[in-house]
């Protein structure tokens, strides 16, 4: 009895050294235990999670791969097969990683998805949009470089057409290539430059941005599905009455979901790591070839809507600009959407429907950015393009004229 | 001594720190663009390749790797040089006024010998390499031969000039080349001495 009090006595006082010298119980007070977030979280609250975990996740079987692969143009490919063949779980940890990185982007795209349906963009967290956007454009760049360094033929060949988008800018464009690639064509050179921005570069960069954008999300508060600001109405602590602690609350929650979504995870890793050419495309298993395309290239599936767009505009400098322009699009949403509501369950039948366009249209890009061109497939593609244009270009107008509906003081559920 | 600030001085202290500190990093930051560009054995591995075309028959390709680019080399018979005219009005650049080609090569044929067809393998939509099709109606219906490149169905014809309405907005680059002797080419070096893979670079 006495030697218990005596410890948790010791505990405490070893505690409270700690917190005289490093802020950790203000941190864990500010940002977890009364971290207060709407109660009415639902199913789409779980990617922001998500994706921090599978971040974790990549970033720990890539340190774990690097001590095995070989970037150069001679080597590459071969250590790729021997991490798969001859280290020990090689396989598992590869899989992981190629796995993880379409997961990444699943639940990104449903995690940028729930801002859209919500709202969660507008005043007062227009920043916080922006810097998942940034979070979002890096992880495109760090997936086109990872894709490169196992040295196939769809890495090779999409390193020369990604890089080649150089090539369209007015007179520095065959400059610029050179500089970007290190050679005078896509080479060993080029290779080894975009595993060091792989593993280092753009990685950093992305835990900075993650850093800020939760910074960012807990100094403006959670959005929610009702999209309603749940500081209006606090009791005399201060605290909301429609907020429930982080923790233990949601850290719970969250961890149910994690439970789910790495059954589902390792079912894919274990038991169809390529997704049909889905996630590693079969061309991959080839090795470079400078000398010969493959007979159709297209890029993985997260970037195949952007890819598709590309190919609907018959002008390579105004496609170009048409892909790149879909994404800029997506920064500027905060002051595209004019309405008094965030939600779309209090939003009029105009933004309903204008987001189905978007998500077929953007569903269909990606599915068609995936298949050989065709005349029809042609004609679906610019379709599409013009509706995802349309969707971004009309909100200002659709949103500010439809009739809304009347929005409840306190969360719904 | 008194304890008022000059903010003027202050004012102007801190602008000139900021724009010699500017400066600094600007300098700085020299090295590390520069880092990216072609090193010296890259650069060495790039200078100029001779290639034997005696054993090339008529209507043959011959793929070389030179700077890591798929160099071709067509020996076109009479049928396909006939066939550069009559596609004239479905040609983006017929009378290759885009500077594609260095200044020997700025004719219908874009060659030095008419026969003998030297480019740069690589489409100028986004970098695939085109297939060689010599054979007529091999794409479509009215082909008459030409480069085909699979990636987003550019077309080239014999003198890798490109159509019209297809993504590639260019002719295909032919490289500086030169005749050492009758059999042998130079790739990347002029008669008159300029070294270099294109016109314009």
């Amino acid at each position: 009895m006495t030697d218990k009090t005596v410890q948790t006595k010791q505990q405490r006082g070893f505690v409270n050294w700690f917190n005289e010298r490093y802020p950790w119980a203000d941190f864990w007070r500010k940002h977890l235990s009364e971290y207060y977030a709407p109660r009415n979280f639902n199913f789409w609250y779980f990617f922001g999670s998500f994706s921090l975990l599978i971040f974790v996740g990549q970033i720990l079987s890539g340190i774990w791969l690097v001590m095995e692969y070989t970037p150069t143009a001679d080597g590459s490919f071969a250590s790729v097969q021997h991490i798969m063949r001859e280290v020990r779980y090689g396989w598992l940890v590869r899989f992981m990683h190629t796995t993880g990185a379409s997961a990444f982007f699943a639940v990104i795209y449903l995690h940028m998805y729930r801002g859209l349906i919500y709202g969660s963009y507008q005043r007062p967290r227009e920043l916080l949009w922006l810097i998942g956007m940034a979070i979002y454009l890096m992880l495109l760049f760090e997936a086109f470089t990872g894709y490169v360094l196992p040295w196939g033929q769809m890495s090779y060949w999409g390193a020369a057409v990604i890089t080649s988008f150089a090539s369209a800018i007015p007179y520095v464009g065959d400059m610029i290539l050179v500089w970007l690639r290190g050679d005078f064509n896509v080479t060993g050179v080029t290779l080894h430059r975009f595993f060091s921005l792989h593993v280092i570069a753009v990685p950093l960069l992305l835990v900075v941005l993650v850093f800020v954008h939760l910074v960012s999300l807990h100094h403006v508060g959670s959005n929610n599905p009702d999209g309603i600001d749940i500081k209006k109405h606090k009791d005399k602590n201060g605290v909301p009455l429609d907020g429930i602690p982080f923790h233990p609350y949601y850290t719970v929650k969250d961890l149910v979901g994690v439970a789910v979504f790495l059954f589902i995870f390792c079912y894919i890793v274990f038991f169809m790591p390529t997704m049909g050419g889905l996630f590693i495309e079969a061309d991959n298993f080839l090795p470079a070839n400078p000398l010969q395309t493959p007979p159709e290239i297209s890029p993985v599936w997260y970037m195949t809507p952007f890819y598709a767009m590309l190919r609907a505009v018959p002008n390579k400098f105004l496609g170009l600009l048409t892909m790149a322009a879909a994404i800029a699009l997506m920064f500027v949403l905060p002051w595209l959407d004019r309405s008094s509501v965030r939600s779309i369950r209090y939003k009029g039948l105009a933004s309903k429907i204008a987001i189905c366009i978007f998500v077929i249209s953007f569903v269909g890009l990606g599915y068609l950015g995936h298949e050989a061109v065709s005349p029809l497939r042609t004609m679906c593609a610019r379709i599409f393009t013009v509706c995802y244009f349309g969707f971004f270009l009309l909100m200002p107008f659709y949103t500010a004229k439809e009739k809304t509906k009347p929005l409840p003081e306190r969360v719904t559920e | 001594m008194t304890d008022v600030i000059d903010q003027k001085r202050r004012c102007f202290l801190r602008r000139a720190t900021t724009v010699v500190g500017g400066v600094g990093v600007a300098f700085a930051a020299v090295p590390f663009v520069q880092y990216w560009l072609p090193s010296a054995d890259t650069e060495a591995a790039a200078e100029p390749m001779t290639i034997d075309i005696s054993k090339l028959k008529p209507r043959e390709q011959l793929t070389v790797p030179w700077r890591s680019m798929p160099i071709w080399i067509i020996k076109r018979d009479q049928e396909m040089l006939d066939t550069l005219a009559k596609l004239t009005p479905t040609l983006r650049d017929p009378l290759c006024t885009q500077d594609q080609q260095p200044d020997y090569c700025e004719n219908v044929h874009r060659s030095i010998k008419q026969d003998i067809f030297i480019a740069i393998g690589i489409c100028t939509h986004l970098g695939c390499v085109p297939t060689y099709r010599p054979d007529v109606a091999s794409v479509d219906p009215a082909w008459l031969g030409g480069f085909y490149c699979p990636c987003h169905g550019s077309k080239y014809d014999l003198a890798g000039r490109v159509y019209k309405d297809v993504p590639a907005p260019l002719n295909l680059k032919i490289p500086r080349h030169m005749y050492v002797s009758a059999t042998e080419i130079k790739i990347g070096e002029d008669a008159d001495g300029v070294e270099g893979s294109i016109s314009i670079s």
